[in-house]
């Protein structure tokens, strides 16, 4: 008998019990099931949920690939210096940072879908209905936005806060208005910020380093893990610019959360999901251009001299328009955060205001937040907020113009055969 | 003959679940959200919100007769006002470090809509004796309410209980801490405060669906 017949006869057996769900669940999970639509003819698309979720998993890998290896080269270059000859299979792609890699990064993932399925399968169970593959993306995106050192008892408990909190008490997937892979982030940020932000979490070992240097051990090397941003919020520029270059900063090569550094594979993932029609381009563009925009703002205000040099926002307003795009986690925001389609804006136009405004406030939330130089988690559950809002207001201005339309409209009655009718004088 | 009827027991019991001020009324958010960082805060709170509601519906009932209705709202103002003042003076004497902690909001409870709204609606036209039954147990469906949320918050975003360490201590890293546990940071900033009162509306919600609204 086969596993996929098995599963059903399971799956029949609990038909109507308490458990059901979580049977359908993995049935559903491993094989599109038996049972077609019985009466009717329907057209289905092919893309439904789950092809959907799985296009977006598919564009995620890459990232995931290269993050497993940036974690164990960010950590060898903390501690040995950058290479000086940087050739990709020699210094790159080698087994010890993959270890790094593998130890970090994959139980994170673990945690994460364990932890947040669990939470699906219990909810299930308890609303009797079947389980949502809402999941199945957040699952990949949590891991790829928190520092590699992240504890994984605080991923499992933000897992639970951001599935319960940001998505089932809504009604479950599709009825969110938050992101829940920005909100578990966001809950991360303000429960235990000293593991979120600073310059000692982005780098494996480089705080638990510190703090044994600072506990009077001798015999370790420091790590200094500063992200490229973080640099610049200190007013560093030269000294940032001195270890990495601007192609550093686009092939990802920097430190950083786990899986956001790679501007270049989010641009690759960004074009997949848009030839793949999964997500809206007019939401990833306009993002870009309102970044660049309020980039060059801050340019601008460089260069008229209104910020000196002494400024603490000099270095962050000071730096090139367009790097914003390539540091930090602007791409990755941009490409798998911002186009959700749950929570981002429906309607065209929305979109391009949506995604204006994120790329436009998440720059201006780095440059001017205090505490920490980064903005685009922020950013964007802020614009998750009012998406609705949006959308709202360009039905309304649809709806406005076209009554408008309608009422200053010439009515020309016709004949029989369609031809307009001349209008008789006294008519008009 | 018992002390209570079961009407006046019902006086005091019904706002501490079916009919709470907070959950179900969602009235004195502000103040819910605001000082429930610490379970002393909170204490303290319901039992000055007692105090001035219990004094405050007998005052207005038995005054209820003599109020003309054009100016009910500036004699409802004068009597909670004074009353809060006197709670005011109070802790400021006996308890001066918690009156800080609790800083403008003991003054507001002037402004809490529960108080107001149980003169206009129950001490206005009911006896004294039943006005004190149901400001007591309006306060205390309040404080049921104020002190959970204390206590997690307390629990969660601290470590301690009324100041009392529970978990260890976090800088010698005794007790839970030396696993790795953590303060949770999140739980001392109000919007903590929101999310626990929604998941205690949603709990109570779900154990009894007659509570749901429509709309």
């Amino acid at each position: 008998m086969s596993l996929k017949s098995k599963l059903h006869e399971t799956k029949m057996k609990f038909q109507g019990k308490k458990m059901a769900p979580a049977f359908n669940a993995i049935h559903t999970f491993l094989f599109a099931p038996n049972e077609t639509t019985h009466n009717g003819s329907h057209v289905r698309g092919a893309d439904d949920l789950k092809r959907t979720m799985n296009t977006v998993i598919m564009a995620l890998v890459p990232v995931l690939i290269f993050s497993i290896f940036n974690a164990g080269y960010q950590h060898y270059a903390g501690l040995n210096g950058f290479p000086e000859n940087f050739s990709l299979m020699e210094h790159f792609l080698t087994w010890e940072n993959a270890w790094i890699g593998i130890i970090k990064v994959l139980p994170l993932l673990a945690v994460s879908y364990g932890v947040g399925l669990l939470v699906e399968f219990i909810f299930a169970v308890i609303k009797g209905h079947e389980v949502e593959e809402g999941y199945l993306v957040t699952g990949i995106l949590v891991p790829l936005i928190v520092p590699v050192d992240t504890p994984l008892w605080m991923l499992a408990v933000a897992v639970v806060f951001g599935v319960v909190i940001g998505k089932e008490v809504f009604g479950g997937t599709g009825m969110n208005i938050l992101n829940p892979a920005l909100t578990i982030r966001a809950f991360l940020f303000f429960a235990y910020p000293t593991w979120m932000s600073g310059d000692k979490v982005w780098v494996h070992q480089a705080r638990e380093r510190s703090e044994q240097i600072l506990a009077g051990a001798t015999d370790i090397d420091a790590i200094s893990g500063e992200t490229i941003l973080g640099y610049l919020a200190q007013n560093k520029g030269a000294a940032m610019e001195a270890k990495y270059t601007v192609m550093d900063m686009f092939w990802g090569f920097v430190p950083g959360s786990v899986g956001e550094t790679s501007a270049f594979l989010c641009l690759l993932g960004g074009l997949f999901l848009i030839f793949s029609k999964i997500a809206s381009w007019r939401i990833m563009v306009s993002a870009v251009i309102g970044s660049l925009v309020m980039g060059l703002i801050f340019n601008g205000v460089v260069d008229q001299g209104w910020i000196g040099e002494t400024s603490k926002f000099y270095g962050l307003m000071s730096f090139d328009y367009w790097k914003h795009l390539i540091v930090g986690g602007l791409a990755f925001g941009i490409v798998y955060m911002a186009t959700d389609p749950v929570t981002g804006a429906q309607t065209n136009r929305g979109k391009w205001i949506y995604g204006f405004l994120i790329g436009f406030i998440s720059v201006m939330i780095r440059v001017f937040n205090p505490a920490y130089p980064e903005g685009v988690f922020l950013a964007i559950l802020l614009m998750n907020v009012f998406a609705p809002t949006i959308d709202h207001y360009v039905i309304r201005g649809n709806v406005n113009r076209r009554m408008k339309r309608l009422k200053n409209a010439v009515v020309h009655p016709k004949d029989s055969d369609g031809k307009a009718v001349e209008l008789q004088a006294e008519t008009v | 003959m018992a002390l209570l009827t079961k009407k006046d027991a019902g006086l005091i019991l019904d706002p501490l679940a079916d009919n709470n001020p907070i959950t179900i009324q969602v009235l004195g958010i502000c103040s819910a959200l605001a000082i429930t960082a610490e379970l002393e805060a909170s204490i303290v709170m319901s039992i000055a919100v007692i105090f001035v509601l219990g004094v405050g519906n007998v005052v207005i009932s038995l005054m209820r007769n003599i109020i003309p209705s054009k100016i009910r709202i500036i004699v409802q103002l004068i009597v909670v006002a004074t009353l809060v003042i006197v709670v005011d003076q109070v802790l400021k004497a006996f308890a001066y470090e918690l009156s800080k902690t609790l800083g403008a909001f003991v003054g507001l409870i002037i402004t809490n809509c529960i108080i107001m709204g149980r003169f206009e609606a129950f001490a206005l036209a009911n006896g004294p004796w039943k006005s004190f039954l149901d400001g007591i147990g309006n306060a205390l469906g309040y404080g049921v309410i104020l002190i959970i949320v204390g206590f997690f918050r307390e629990l969660l975003g601290s470590g301690t209980l009324l100041g009392i360490p529970v978990f260890g201590d976090p800088i010698a890293k005794t007790g839970l801490y030396q696993f790795g546990y953590e303060n949770n940071g999140f739980m001392i900033i109000p919007p903590a405060a929101l999310i626990v009162v929604g998941i205690i509306i949603w709990v109570q919600r779900s154990r009894n669906p007659a509570l749901v609204e429509e709309n």
